[in-house]
């Protein structure tokens, strides 16, 4: 994983969202624009340039007691202005496992 | 079994208060993650892309029946009613949540389980044949020696914080089952001349990035001088192991780099230091462990019960016994392992029902006793041959019964992409679609003895350069692609897999098994010709030709 201090030299090169884990779960989730998480994608912050994924990520990262592993992560936005997630690892982590997860035989 | 005294209890009991404690300074913001990381993988605790990760040790594998109950609890209570047994005699949980692991440790306390250990730069659980105590042929029980070795690591100062994890491995018979030569330390339990217990050490194995098959640095240790001289490698490895470079810190590049004599030769100076100190082991201190360990009351039983008779009537039965049953060092009764690895399913997975119905049928048949393998299944050890067809029946019931161990479909597989952030790639899913194709047993059958072994990421956890198969995914712009190597083994002879050739996409690795496989069944040169054996013979070129000609 790569660590946000690796990131601050890191330039996004397209919409981008800000992700972590929720300390007290572990569960996924997106820095929201008002300064709060959500475990649903549709409601991440989106950010388009490099200084504002900085600054939505420093902002994230202080939050040390709510979250855990905070790091800027692609999204796709569709014609509809829907967030999708922008690559396998986060489409896994937004909607689950790509495997039936065992059911109680 | 081994019964725990007084000491371990307390130990693990103060371990579980420490930790709730931890928890609590970690959720109320009194820890920052920084400060908070190393005590939780101190305590078996990773985080993974959904959630946090819980790993259980199983002490050279064995479990008793309230055990395995234990964690069937800890799966429904705190996690998603599953658990993922894994190459190192742990088990994961997936799905736990910080708030709740001082519960499901302190659940587990009572049952005299606990996950130190389990993660950091420590000495990990110390690993050993799924048969130790039961299989025909072995020299000694090696169970014991794991257990001294266990205690004296156990939350060792001096083995705390040492440049890398420390992998340690034991077996006590001809045949490796406990693949040895791919850990840090491999012990070869024997005798010498005299008739006295020892060991043949051998260091530096590993797979991950740089993969070593271990080599022999004394041929042979007194049993008395065991710990005096792990702990001798384990100080030359502290001075001089790499701290700067994790990439660089395993024993393995010491070893490597230093060259084994240079190497043997420091930890010989360092052990001559250390042999007569108070680490020699006195008689007393190993027959005690040794009297710790229980063994069932056997019966005296027929080799060949009605039962047995009448039931090899039964196709089905036969096919599973044949496959499942092993010979057992009593007479009467028979080693069973229980595969893990249902067509579809991912490879070690268990349900807390699965879990609790395995517990019971343990009570009934196997004395209460479970084993774990490092093929990621389990084993019942002592299960009396009348009981076979019984025990297959109740079995079949919970979905246990799959006759596949050590056939192609019996694949050793890491949790991958779909759980893993330092995963490549998915694990599960390709090896899904291999027990797919794989399904039908009496082509499996015809096949024989085939291992696949599929990692998600260089790291190695599915063990994939010492498959006859290997598969290692790799990203490729993005996409998820696979290298695949061919003739690796994790015995006695083991060795590194050859890759075959670039990396094939996701969709196209299940075709490509499937011809490496015709290509094996054509070239073979009889049926008692493994997999590994006509590689061996023939050299990857003609399974290289066999999948890339087409493509
Ligand atoms: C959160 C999940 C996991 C993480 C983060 C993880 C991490 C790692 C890393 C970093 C290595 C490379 C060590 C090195 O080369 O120095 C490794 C090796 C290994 N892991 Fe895992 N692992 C995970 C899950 C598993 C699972 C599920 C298994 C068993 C199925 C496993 C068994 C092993 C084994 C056998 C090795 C290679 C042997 C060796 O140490 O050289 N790990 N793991
Ligand atoms: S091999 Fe890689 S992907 Fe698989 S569990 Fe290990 S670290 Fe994760």
């Amino acid at each position: 994983m790569t660590s946000p201090l690796e990131q601050k030299k890191i330039r996004i090169t397209g919409p981008s969202v800000v992700t972590a884990n929720r300390t007290w779960d572990g569960a996924v989730i997106y820095r929201t624009a008002q300064q709060g998480w959500s475990i649903d994608l549709s409601d991440a912050a989106i950010v388009r340039n490099s200084d504002d994924a900085r600054a939505l990520l420093a902002e994230s990262v202080a939050d040390d007691v709510g979250a855990i592993g905070a790091y800027i992560a692609p999204v796709e936005i569709t014609d509809g202005g829907k967030i999708e997630p922008g690559n396998l690892r986060e489409q896994i982590r937004s909607e689950g496992t790509t495997i039936g997860i065992p059911v109680p035989a | 079994m081994y019964a725990y005294d007084e000491l371990d209890r307390t130990l693990v009991n103060e371990r579980v208060s420490e930790f709730r404690d931890q928890v609590k300074r970690r959720l109320s913001g009194e820890l920052t993650e920084d400060e908070f990381k190393i005590l939780r993988l101190q305590n078996g605790v990773y985080l993974q892309l959904h959630a946090y990760m819980f790993r259980v040790a199983i002490p050279y594998g064995a479990l008793s029946s309230k055990q395995l109950r234990a964690l069937a609890r800890v799966a429904r209570r705190y996690d998603r009613g599953y658990g993922h047994f894994t190459t190192r005699q742990n088990i994961q949980f997936n799905w736990i949540k910080l708030a709740e692991l001082p519960d499901a440790l302190e659940d587990l306390a009572e049952v005299g389980i606990h996950a130190m250990q389990t993660s950091g730069n420590n000495m990990r659980n110390v690993t050993s044949d799924q048969w130790a105590g039961v299989a025909p042929g072995e020299i000694e029980d090696p169970r014991i020696w794991s257990e001294i070795l266990r205690q004296h690591t156990t939350l060792h100062p001096e083995f705390s914080f040492l440049p890398r994890k420390f992998k340690i491995a034991i077996t006590a018979s001809e045949h490796d089952r406990a693949a040895i030569k791919i850990h840090d330390i491999g012990l070869k339990l024997i005798k010498n001349a005299d008739g006295e217990t020892g060991f043949e050490v051998l260091v530096g194995g590993g797979l991950g990035r740089t993969p070593f098959i271990a080599k022999t640095i004394k041929p042979f240790v007194h049993g008395r001088d065991l710990l005096s001289y792990v702990e001798a490698i384990l100080r030359v490895y502290n001075q001089y192991g790499r701290r700067d470079n994790i990439y660089k810190a395993r024993i393995k590049i010491l070893v490597h780099e230093l060259g084994i004599e240079k190497f043997a030769k420091e930890v010989e100076e360092e052990w001559q230091l250390l042999r007569d100190s108070a680490l020699t082991l006195d008689p007393a201190v190993v027959e005690d462990i040794r009297s710790r360990f229980s063994y069932p009351a056997y019966e005296k039983l027929p080799h060949m019960p009605d039962e047995l008779k009448r039931a090899a009537h039964d196709p089905l039965f036969e096919r599973w016994r044949r496959n499942s049953a092993f010979p057992h060092k009593v007479q009467g009764y028979s080693i069973v392992t229980i595969s893990l690895k249902p067509v579809g399913a991912p490879p070690g997975d268990a349900t807390a029902d699965q879990m609790d119905a395995l517990a019971d049928l343990a009570d009934r048949y196997s004395f209460g006793e479970i084993r774990v393998g490092h093929e990621q299944n389990l084993a019942l050890p002592h299960v009396a041959k009348r009981d076979l067809p019984a025990l297959w029946k109740a079995l079949d019931r919970i979905g246990l019964a799959t006759p596949n161990v050590n056939l192609v479909s019996d694949i050793i597989a890491c949790p991958g992409l779909d759980y893993c952030s330092l995963a490549n790639a998915r694990s599960i899913p390709i090896a899904q679609e291999l027990t797919r194709r794989f399904a039908n047993h009496d082509t499996a059958n015809l096949i024989g003895r085939l291992h696949i072994n599929i990692s998600g990421c260089i790291n190695a956890c599915g063990h994939h350069h010492v498959g006859h198969i290997g598969i290692l995914g790799v990203e490729k712009n993005g996409e998820e692609f696979y290298q695949i190597t061919i003739g690796g083994r994790a015995d006695e002879n083991a060795q590194m897999g050859t890759l075959i050739g670039p990396a094939v996409p996701y969709a196209e690795v299940a075709d490509v098994i499937e011809d490496i496989v015709e290509a094996y069944l054509a070239l073979r040169d009889s049926e008692g010709e493994l997999f590994v054996d006509t590689v061996k013979r023939l050299g990857v070129e003609p399974f290289k030709e066999r999948v890339y000609a087409t493509r």
